[in-house]
C-alpha cells in the first residue's frame, strides 16, 4: 500500500470536507432563524419581521448554493477516493446517506425553490409552513448523516461476513441509537444554530454601528440573542465529548485530546493548558485542575480514564488477537463453496473475529499480517495514537471559543432584554469582529471528531491506510489542485456576493412590503 | 430480526436493480430538461431578458431535481456497494469532471443575476452550458462503456484494481452513446422551454426541439446497431445462486457475440423499450409541431425512459461487466447488499417516495405557468 496516495486521498478528503462545512453549518442554523422570524410575522402580521425573513433570506440562498454544489462531491467521493471502504462498510454506511436524501435533503432542496418563488403564490401559512419544512429539511439531513459518522465512530451492529469479505448490517436499531450518533447530532446542530446566531448578530451590529436599518437588524438581534445564548449553552454542556465514552474505541481519542499519556488516579486532572511533547511523551508546562477531567469523563469519583500508554499496550494485545482472526479467516476463505469449514477455525474467528480489524494496521509494515514481526506489531500498536498536539489545541480553541459564544450571547440577551442594544458601540464592534469566530470553532471540531479517529477510519474495524482506492499519484495530484482551484475562486465570489448583499442591505426589498395596502394588513 | 425474511432475496434483488432503473430515470426525466435548457441557454435566449426567462423556468425546481442525482448515488451506494465502489473509483476523473459542472451549476444559478455587468453574466452562461453539456454527455458516454465492459478486477481480499485510463473511456462506440444522451436531454429540454416560455423564445426551443428529437432517434438506432454489429455481450457460464453472498467472485462469466440481445431474444415483449425508444422522440416531434407543449414534455419523458430502459433489458443481470476479469462482473445476484439492508432500504424508499412525489408535485401546482419578463420583474429580487 503506497502512503503518498493514502495521505493525498486523507488530503483531498480533508480539503472538501472542511470547505463544504463551511457552509453546511451557517444552512442549519439561518433556516431555522428565518423560520422563527417568519412565525413572528405570520403571528403579528408586522411586515418588517417577513422583510427580515427575506433579507436574511437571499443571505441563505447565496450559501445554501455553495452547501448543495460542495455536497455532491462529498458523496460522490466516498465511491471515488475510498473504494475499498465503499466496499468493505457500505452495506451499513451507505443506508443513512440514501435516506438522508430521502428524508431531509428532498425536502430541503424541493421547498427551498419555493421559499423563494412562492411569497406571491402561496398564503401567508402556505408560506410559513414551506419555511419550516426547509428547516425541518436542513436539520433532519444533519441527523442522518451523524447516524453515518457515528458509526463511523462507534461502529455498532454490525458484524463481518468472510464470504463477502465485509461488513454487513446484524442490528440497523443499533446503528439509529448509537449513543455516539446521539451526541454528535445535538452538538452538531447546537454548533450550527450558533455559527448562525453569531453571523446574525454581528451583522445586525455591523447596520447599528453604521445607524442603518435599525429597527430590523434590532429585532434580528433579539432573535439571535436568545436564540444564539440557548443554542451555545446546548453545545456546551451537550457536547459530543459526553459520547466518547460510550464507545470503548474512542478513549484513545480522549486521552489524545487531553495529552493524558498515563492513566492517572481517579478523578483525574485536566490540563487546562500545555504543550504536548509527542517525542519525549509528556506535557511541558502543564496546567492542572485537579478532578475536573474525571467528572468530565466519567462522571463520578472513582472511575478511571485510561492513559495513552495503557490503550497502546491494549492495541499491541488487540493486535495479537487480530492476527489469530485473519489467520480463521484465511482457513475459512480457502473452503470451497459447499465445503467444511474446520470448527476450530469457525471458533476462533467467532471469539477474536472483532478485532480483525487491527490486523489491517500491519498492512502498512507487511502483506501477510501472520508474518508481522513483533517490532512491527509494537511500530502498529504506536501507530493507534492519534496525532497528539493538533487535537489537543484544536480542542482547547473549541473550547474556549464555546465559552466566549456563551459569553457574546448572554451579553447581547440582557442588553436586548433591557432594550440598549445600542449603547454600546464597543460591545456592537465586539460583535462585527465574532462574525467569523464560530467557524474557527466549526472547523476545530471537525478536526477533532475526524483527526482524532486515526487511523481508523472505521474506529477499530478498518484502518484509513487500506480503504483507500487505487488511484494514480498524479490523478490525485490534478482533482486536489482541481478542487483547490474551483473552490477557492467560488469562495471568493461567495464572501464578495455576501458583503455586497449585506452592504446593499433590506432596502432592495422594501418594495415588496408596499404591495400590500395596509387595509388588509393584520393588526 | 427476521422481518427482512419476508421478502426473499432474490425478489429483493429484483426490486432494487429496477428500483435504480426508476432513480435513473427520475433523474434524466427531471433533472434532464434542467441540463438540456442549460444546454439551449446560449442559442434559445438572445438578449439578456430572454436568457433570464429561460433560466427562471427551472430556477424554482432544479434544485430539487438535482436530488434525484444525490438520491441514486446514495441508494446505489446503499443498494449496491460494489457498483458504487468500482464505477465511482474507475470513472475517476471522468467523475471530477461531471462533480466539477455539477459545481458550476448550482452557483451559476444563484450569482449570475447578482450583478449587472453583462460580462460577469456572460461568463456564468458559459458555466450553465457547461454544467447542462458536460454531465449529459459524460452520462451517455458511461453508458456506452459499461455496455462494452469496464478493465476492472478484484485481489484476493476484494480490492479494486481499474486498468484502463480516462481516454480510453472517449471510444466511438461510447462517445456514440453520449450523443444519444447529449440530444435526448436537448429534446427534453426543449419541450420544458415549449411549456413554460412563449414568443422568441419557445419558438426557438420548438425548432431546435425538433432537431434534436430526430437526432435522438437517428443517434439511438444507430448506437442499436453499432450495439448489435460491434460490440460484444457478457453471459454467465456457471450456475449461480440467486440468492447466495454479494460476492462477484463465486462465479463464471465470458465475453459472447450477441449476448446483449439474448434476452430480447428470451423475452420478445422486452422489445417494447427500444420500440418506444424510437417512437416516443417522434410524437414528441409530432407534438412539438402541433404547438402541443405539455403532451410533448410527456412523450420526451417517455422516449428517455424507454432509452435507459432498454439498456437494462439488454445487459440483465449484469450490471458492469468487467472486460479484464468477466468473473468479476457484477450483477444483480452477486453485487448487493446485504439480505437486510436491502430490505431496510426497501421500507425507507416504500415510505418516502410517495411523499416526495406528492410534494414535488404540489410545488410543480404552485409554480404552474409561463415563465415572462413580467414574472421576473415581480420576483424581488428573488428570481435568478
Amino acid at each position: 500500500m503506497d502512503l503518498d496516495i493514502v495521505a493525498l486521498s486523507r488530503l483531498q478528503f480533508a480539503l472538501t470536507a472542511l470547505y463544504h462545512f463551511i457552509f453546511i453549518p451557517l444552512t442549519i442554523g439561518l433556516s431555522v432563524i428565518l423560520a422563527i422570524m417568519e412565525t413572528v410575522y405570520v403571528m403579528t402580521g408586522r411586515t418588517i419581521w417577513r422583510d427580515m425573513t427575506k433579507f436574511w433570506g437571499v443571505l441563505f440562498g447565496i450559501n445554501f448554493a455553495m452547501g448543495v454544489a460542495t455536497g455532491i462531491v462529498m458523496e460522490f467521493q466516498f465511491g471515488m477516493n475510498w473504494s475499498y471502504y465503499s466496499h468493505y462498510v457500505g452495506d451499513i454506511f451507505g443506508a443513512p446517506l440514501a435516506i438522508e436524501g430521502l428524508m431531509a435533503f428532498f425536502l430541503e432542496a424541493t421547498f427551498v425553490g419555493i421559499f423563494f418563488f412562492g411569497w406571491d403564490k402561496l398564503s401567508k401559512r402556505g408560506h410559513l409552513a414551506t419555511t419550516w419544512l426547509v428547516a425541518i429539511g436542513s436539520n433532519f439531513s444533519a441527523l442522518w448523516i451523524l447516524i453515518a459518522n457515528g458509526w463511523m465512530q462507534n461502529p455498532v451492529g454490525a458484524a463481518f461476513n468472510p464470504q463477502t469479505m465485509r461488513m454487513e448490517v446484524t442490528d440497523f436499531g443499533a446503528v439509529l441509537t448509537n449513543p455516539v450518533a446521539q451526541a454528535k447530532f445535538v452538538h452538531t446542530v447546537s454548533a450550527g444554530y450558533t455559527v448562525a446566531a453569531i453571523f446574525v448578530l454581528g451583522v445586525s451590529a455591523w447596520y447599528l454601528l453604521k445607524g442603518r436599518h435599525v429597527q430590523l437588524a434590532k429585532r434580528s438581534m433579539t432573535v439571535a440573542a436568545a436564540f444564539g445564548l440557548a443554542a451555545s449553552l446546548s453545545v456546551a454542556v451537550l457536547g459530543d465529548e459526553s459520547g466518547y465514552l460510550a464507545s470503548e474505541h474512542q478513549k484513545m481519542k480522549l486521552a489524545a485530546i487531553e495529552a493524558m499519556w498515563e492513566t492517572e488516579p481517579a478523578p483525574a486532572a485536566f490540563t487546562a493548558i500545555g504543550f504536548p511533547d509527542e517525542q519525549a511523551r509528556e506535557t511541558h508546562y502543564a496546567l492542572h485542575i485537579p478532578m475536573v477531567m474525571g467528572l468530565i469523563g466519567t462522571r463520578s469519583l472513582n472511575t478511571e480514564i485510561p492513559g495513552i500508554a495503557q490503550l497502546v499496550e491494549r492495541g499491541e494485545l488487540l493486535i495479537r488477537d487480530g492476527i489469530k482472526a485473519y489467520d480463521a479467516l484465511q482457513t475459512i476463505r480457502a473452503v470451497p463453496p459447499g465445503g467444511v469449514v474446520p470448527e476450530e477455525a469457525t471458533a476462533m474467528f467467532e471469539s477474536k473475529g472483532p478485532s480483525l480489524g487491527y490486523a489491517l494496521l500491519l498492512k502498512r509494515y507487511v502483506d501477510d499480517p501472520r508474518l508481522a514481526t513483533p517490532e512491527q506489531i509494537a511500530r502498529a500498536a504506536r501507530d493507534t495514537v492519534p496525532p497528539v498536539a493538533p487535537l489537543f489545541w484544536s480542542f482547547r480553541v473549541m473550547v474556549g471559543l464555546g465559552m466566549f459564544f456563551i459569553l457574546l450571547t448572554g451579553t447581547f440577551f440582557v442588553l436586548s432584554v433591557r432594550r440598549t442594544l445600542d449603547a454600546h458601540r464597543w460591545l456592537l464592534k465586539v460583535a462585527v469582529f465574532a462574525i467569523p469566530l464560530p467557524w474557527v470553532a466549526a472547523e476545530a471540531g471537525w478536526i477533532v471528531a475526524e483527526l482524532g479517529r486515526q487511523p481508523w477510519v472505521i474506529e477499530g474495524v478498518l484502518p484509513t491506510a487500506v480503504a483507500v482506492s487505487n488511484l494514480g499519484v498524479t490523478t490525485l495530484l490534478i482533482t486536489i489542485a482541481g478542487f483547490a482551484a474551483i473552490y477557492t475562486v467560488l469562495l471568493v465570489i461567495e464572501m464578495k456576493l455576501m458583503l455586497k448583499t449585506i452592504r446593499k442591505g433590506p432596502e432592495a426589498h422594501a418594495p415588496a412590503a408596499l404591495h400590500v395596502p395596509p387595509a388588509v394588513q393584520p393588526a | 430480526m427476521i422481518l427482512h425474511e419476508l421478502i426473499s432475496y432474490e425478489t429483493l434483488r429484483l426490486i432494487w436493480w429496477l428500483l435504480i432503473g426508476v432513480l435513473l430515470i427520475g433523474f434524466a426525466v427531471t433533472d434532464g430538461f434542467d441540463l438540456g435548457t442549460g444546454i439551449l441557454l446560449p442559442f434559445a435566449g438572445k438578449t439578456d431578458l430572454e436568457r433570464r426567462i429561460i433560466i427562471n423556468s427551472i430556477g424554482p425546481v432544479w434544485e430539487g431535481n438535482q436530488v434525484w442525482l444525490i438520491l441514486g448515488g446514495g441508494a446505489i451506494f446503499a443498494a449496491w456497494p460494489q457498483l458504487y465502489a468500482v464505477s465511482f473509483s474507475g470513472f475517476y476523473l471522468a467523475m471530477f469532471v461531471i462533480l466539477v459542472a455539477l459545481i458550476l451549476r448550482p452557483v451559476a444559478f444563484k450569482f449570475r443575476s447578482k450583478h449587472e455587468d453583462a460580462s460577469w453574466r456572460a461568463r456564468w452562461d458559459i458555466a450553465l452550458f457547461i454544467g447542462g453539456f458536460v454531465p449529459a454527455l459524460i452520462f451517455g458516454v458511461a453508458m456506452g462503456n459499461v455496455l462494452q465492459g469496464v478493465p476492472f478486477r478484484f485481489s484476493d481480499d476484494m480490492h479494486i484494481f481499474y486498468e484502463g485510463s480516462f481516454f480510453g473511456l472517449l471510444n466511438p462506440f461510447a462517445l456514440l452513446a453520449g450523443l444519444v444522451s447529449v440530444a435526448m436531454l436537448v429534446m427534453h429540454g426543449a419541450t420544458w422551454l415549449q411549456v413554460k416560455t412563449e414568443g422568441a423564445v419557445a419558438e426557438r426551443a420548438r425548432t431546435f426541439g425538433s432537431v434534436a428529437a430526430i437526432a435522438t432517434v437517428v443517434l439511438y438506432a444507430a448506437a442499436g446497431v453499432a450495439l448489435w454489429a460491434m460490440v460484444d455481450g457478457y453471459r454467465i457460464t456457471s450456475a449461480i445462486s440467486v440468492a447466495g453472498p454479494s460476492n462477484p467472485m463465486f462465479k463464471t462469466a465470458e465475453v459472447a457475440a450477441g449476448a446483449w440481445f439474448a434476452n430480447y431474444a428470451a423475452h420478445p415483449w422486452t422489445w417494447a423499450a427500444p420500440v418506444l425508444g424510437v417512437a416516443a422522440p417522434l410524437l414528441a416531434l409530432v407534438f412539438l409541431r402541433l404547438r402541443r407543449a405539455v403532451p410533448a414534455l410527456l412523450a420526451s419523458a417517455l422516449g428517455i425512459a424507454a432509452i435507459i430502459l432498454s439498456v437494462g433489458a439488454s445487459m440483465f443481470p449484469f450490471i458492469l461487466p468487467s472486460s479484464l476479469d468477466p468473473r468479476a462482473s457484477l450483477t444483480v445476484w452477486d453485487s448487493s447488499s446485504s439480505h437486510m439492508t436491502l430490505f431496510i432500504m426497501l421500507v425507507a424508499t416504500t415510505i418516502f417516495i410517495p411523499i416526495i412525489v406528492a410534494y414535488t408535485s404540489w410545488v410543480y401546482k404552485v409554480l404552474w405557468g409561463k415563465v415572462d419578463g413580467q414574472a421576473i420583474a415581480d420576483g424581488n429580487g428573488h428570481a435568478y
